[in-house]
């Protein structure tokens, strides 16, 4: 890659020819801020946000502008901060931003902006401010409320660059230009599969996960990370719990094989940890029923009933099934429990099943 | 997986036959269609279902339940006719040509046509030629190639098309199993298996034994393998497994010919399940441990391409519950051994002394890096693809497979070929995702998945309820009319208990690997009168 020359807030840089201005300035550590822009989807332009002052003449969006040797680049200036407030108040006139009763309040892009730029009084409302879709249960898993949308694109793109489904477009054009999911224009009538992928990159509460309402906000939780425990692929995924400890969300870690993505499984497939079926005790079998156990009640049982069986008919009259579902160590460990205690290589698991 | 998740923009053309990709490993079944459609790069698909990925085909070669091998030769004997093949890779990387070519030679695409049901033999030339034509080729299969009787063959078949092409060992190439569970693959590797040791050590090996002998400090291992799965259930049917400690497993219910399976269960003397719920194989339970789910363990597991990673505990135990490895290793000391782990990774570290493939691999390394195995040493970077150069054997062997037929064929008291696999929204038994609300509303319940001729001929609507039979038992369900199946193919999800598919499939097994061959047998499908439900 060629390193060329530009004017970076009055500083001479280097950057890579092809570089974005967004993507030149990130490395000089000049933070340009964004809306439509996300890392994992191509470029949109649509916003306006990032627009920065290229060569004291014009404006271009810096998360579209390739650098170019020689280019002088303000990022940042009264004039320009004053065009980012006009339209953050364009679109905060367009659509019902209400944090109050949004889902995404405390994670919200657009009131992040807001906020940055100082906008502290709603602008007067001239446009229809609650005419778009309101589609919040056709769908089991996805929750659309249209008139808090910017119009970015990001649930399109992640459609159609990420999952490969194509529920999400446009439709109408100008102020009534709006999402679509096609003719019934419900989500829960669309191809759509329930990835979520959409929500996880939207930056408002248009799009939220039915299990978040009501079950804690944004700063109210934590985030873990762990790989999922579906299929072979090996997501990696960022769980957050709330204050009372209850899986409330799911999103796909950028760093794990599946690089953000999930499907609806990883998706929405959590909440058995927490399901009231869930064991809590050991149980031994009296009488015909299986009743409630301490460890050691079971544990001597088991490993007596084990120790008279090994010694009456051999170590191989003894079989162990180990799991696709447990970790390598405890995969290893069983097995050493039945070669090494046991005495058997009666051990096997599902992989052919 | 011979290759990486990531290699696939690199791939210029995919061949996918016995995978529904899009519903048993959306996230990279989305990977290859962004390649196809934006990507421009190729595909070819071989199923018996019409599944999402056939729409996004350049070739799509619907085929016959079981007809596998028969359409890998039969794309094999197109490219050794046309010169297709990848000459010199072969002179110098494998072994073995001159046999597969003869066996090769009755597979004309007529006589290939004419076993997989398809009515244009041409499809298989074009399918040929594409599939050589773009280089590399990656090819992913799943348990459409391996739930068969010759599922050991159908893999064997599928190395010897991509050694034919040149296309192991080559970054974007490769012979790629979609492993269906979280750490199936690690499970492998950890030697839970009843021939091998961590690692694929042999436990016939005297020299392996005498590792591990010395680094678990015991006098002597057995030497001979175990039993797999379906042969220990037959066997505690005839008494001589008296006991069974299952881990995390639902046999009831992912078993084939489930009413031999709950008889084994109650053969025995012992069961011990050990899970997160009461399944369906706990109910036959003599003692029930409770253990952690995947969110409340600290671990690592390894994923289809080899990549090992940490898992983090996210929410806290429930109840009493205990670590699978806690209870392991109680039972343990309780029959004189004296273990003493404290956690995952004090296990993980004597597990990688004496996994060779692993040994590089330490939990601080895990926690920053992207390490597949092998990953031999400290300073190795771990393995992207295999086979690069060489092939763990020395030379690529070609092996002539001849195709046969399923267990069972169809016949006039059971005309029509029954296949089972998953949907994607439910897992396996459904001990997870039938317990998660948003999963278990999308998919309430199960069906069967006819097409609309096969329905017309027995007067069936969408919704009906039909009565599904094989020789080993019968089930009702409603019927869901769609134009994926194949005709005279019906298909039913194996995951739920009130209708559970496993009773109808049959335990036929391969003779090499044991694999069940969940994916064909005969059955018979008839309307249910409403009349006969009042009586």
């Amino acid at each position: 890659m060629a390193t060329i020359q530009i004017k970076l807030n009055g500083k001479t840089v280097e950057c890579e020819r092809g570089q974005t201005i967004l993507d030149a300035a990130a490395a000089h550590g000049v933070r340009i801020p964004t809306l439509c822009y996300h890392s994992q989807i191509s470029r949109t332009g649509a916003c306006r946000v990032c627009a920065v002052r290229v060569n004291k003449t014009m404006y271009k969006t810096a998360c579209t502008e390739p650098v170019a040797p020689g280019m002088d680049i303000v990022t940042v200036d009264p004039e320009i901060l004053d065009m980012r407030r006009g339209i953050l108040n364009f679109l905060l006139a367009e659509g019902d931003h209400n944090c109050l009763y949004c889902e995404a309040n405390g994670a919200c892009e657009l009131q992040s902006l807001c906020f940055e730029h100082g906008i502290d009084v709603p602008p007067p409302s001239s446009a229809p401010r609650n005419l778009r879709v309101r589609d919040v249960s056709s769908s089991e898993g996805l929750r659309r409320e249209e008139n808090r949308c910017v119009l970015c694109g990001r649930c399109v793109k992640a459609c159609e660059e990420i999952q490969l489904s194509r529920v999400w477009n446009f439709a109408g054009r100008g102020s009534h230009t709006h999402l679509t999911t096609g003719i019934r224009d419900l989500l829960g009538e669309s191809e759509c599969v329930q990835c979520g992928q959409c929500v996880q990159l939207c930056p408002t509460g248009a799009l939220s996960f039915q299990t978040v309402l009501g079950r804690g906000q944004a700063w109210e939780l934590t985030s873990r990370n762990s790989v999922c425990v579906y299929c072979g692929v090996g997501c990696q995924i960022n769980f957050f719990t709330n204050r009372e400890g209850q899986l409330v969300k799911a999103e796909g870690s950028i760093h794990g094989p599946n690089r953000g993505h999930l499907c609806v499984k990883g998706r929405f497939g959590f909440d058995f940890v927490q399901s009231p079926k869930r064991l809590k005790t050991p149980l031994i079998r009296k009488e015909g029923q299986l009743v409630e156990a301490t460890w050691d009640e079971a544990l001597d049982y088991a490993a007596g009933r084990l120790a008279t069986i090994k010694a009456e008919h051999g170590p191989d009259a003894v079989m162990s099934f180990t799991s696709a579902k447990c970790t390598n160590e405890e995969n290893y460990l069983l097995q050493k429990f039945m070669r090494g205690v046991i005495g058997t290589n009666n051990v096997d698991h599902c992989a052919r099943l | 997986m011979t290759n990486s998740i990531r290699e696939i923009p690199v791939s210029e053309a995919f061949f996918i036959i016995g995978s529904n990709t899009t519903e048993n490993h959306p996230v990279i079944a989305s990977m290859i269609k962004k390649a196809v459609i934006h990507g421009g790069k190729k595909l070819v698909v071989a199923d018996p279902r019409k599944i999402e990925m056939a729409r996004y085909a350049d070739i799509f070669l619907q085929i016959l339940p079981g007809t596998n091998i028969a359409l890998l030769n039969g794309l094999m004997h197109v490219i050794l006719r046309e010169g297709l093949h990848d000459a010199a890779y072969v002179q110098t990387r494998c072994e073995g040509f001159e046999a597969l070519e003869q066996t090769l030679q009755k597979y004309t695409p007529e006589y290939v046509a004419g076993i997989c049901g398809l009515a244009d033999p041409d499809q298989i030339v074009a399918a040929a030629r594409l599939l050589a034509a773009a280089k590399p080729m990656a090819l992913y299969y799943c348990m459409g190639i391996t739930q068969f009787k010759s599922g050991v063959n159908g893999v064997k078949s599928v190395a010897n098309l991509q050694m034919l092409l040149g296309n192991l060992g080559v970054a974007g190439g490769g012979v790629n199993p979609l492993r269906g569970q979280s750490n199936v693959q690690g499970a492998c590797d950890m030697g839970g298996l009843p021939n091998v040791f961590p690692a694929y050590q042999p436990v016939t090996n005297p020299d392996a034994r005498k590792k591990f002998e010395q680094a678990w400090g015991v006098p002597s291992l057995p030497e001979t393998p175990g039993l797999t799965i379906v042969e220990s259930l037959n066997a505690a049917i005839d008494g001589k497994v008296r006991a069974l400690y299952i881990m995390g497993e639902n046999p009831v219910l992912s078993d084939p010919n489930q009413h031999h399976v709950i008889e084994a269960l109650k053969a025995l003397d012992l069961l011990i399940v050990q899970d997160i719920v009461l399944t369906e194989t706990a109910e036959y339970a003599h003692v029930v441990l409770p253990s952690y789910s995947f969110l409340e363990k600290e671990g690592t597991v390894s994923n289809t391409e080899r990549r090992v990673q940490l898992m983090h505990r996210v929410v806290e135990p429930v109840g009493d519950d205990r670590e699978d490895w806690w209870i392991t290793q109680a039972l343990a000391n309780r029959l004189g051994a004296q273990w003493d782990y404290r956690g995952a990774e004090e296990i993980f570290d004597e597990m990688r002394g004496v996994t060779p493939s692993y040994a590089g691999m330490t939990w601080e390394r895990l926690d920053r890096e992207l390490l597949q195995w092998p990953c031999p040493t400290e300073g190795h970077p771990g393995t992207q693809f295999l086979h690069k150069d060489r092939f763990a054997r020395g030379l690529g062997l070609l092996t002539p497979i001849d195709y046969t037929p399923p267990a069972e064929e169809v016949d006039p008291e059971y005309p029509m070929v029954l296949t089972t696999g998953r949907v994607l929204e439910h897992f396996h038994t459904g001990t997870m995702s039938r317990n998660s609300r948003i999963l278990n509303e999308i998919v309430p319940g199960p069906y069967v998945e006819i097409g609309p001729n096969d329905a017309r001929n027995i007067d069936v609507s969408d919704g009906e309820i039909v009565s599904v039979s094989t020789r080993r038992g019968s089930l009702r369900l409603k019927a869901f009319i769609s134009d994926r199946p194949k005709a005279n193919v019906v298909f039913i999800p194996f995951h739920f208990r009130e209708a559970a598919a496993n009773v109808l499939t049959i335990d036929a097994l391969d003779p090499a690997c044991k694999i069940p061959e969940f994916k064909v047998c005969a059955c018979k499908v008839e309307k249910v009168y409403p009349r006969e439900d009042v009586r």
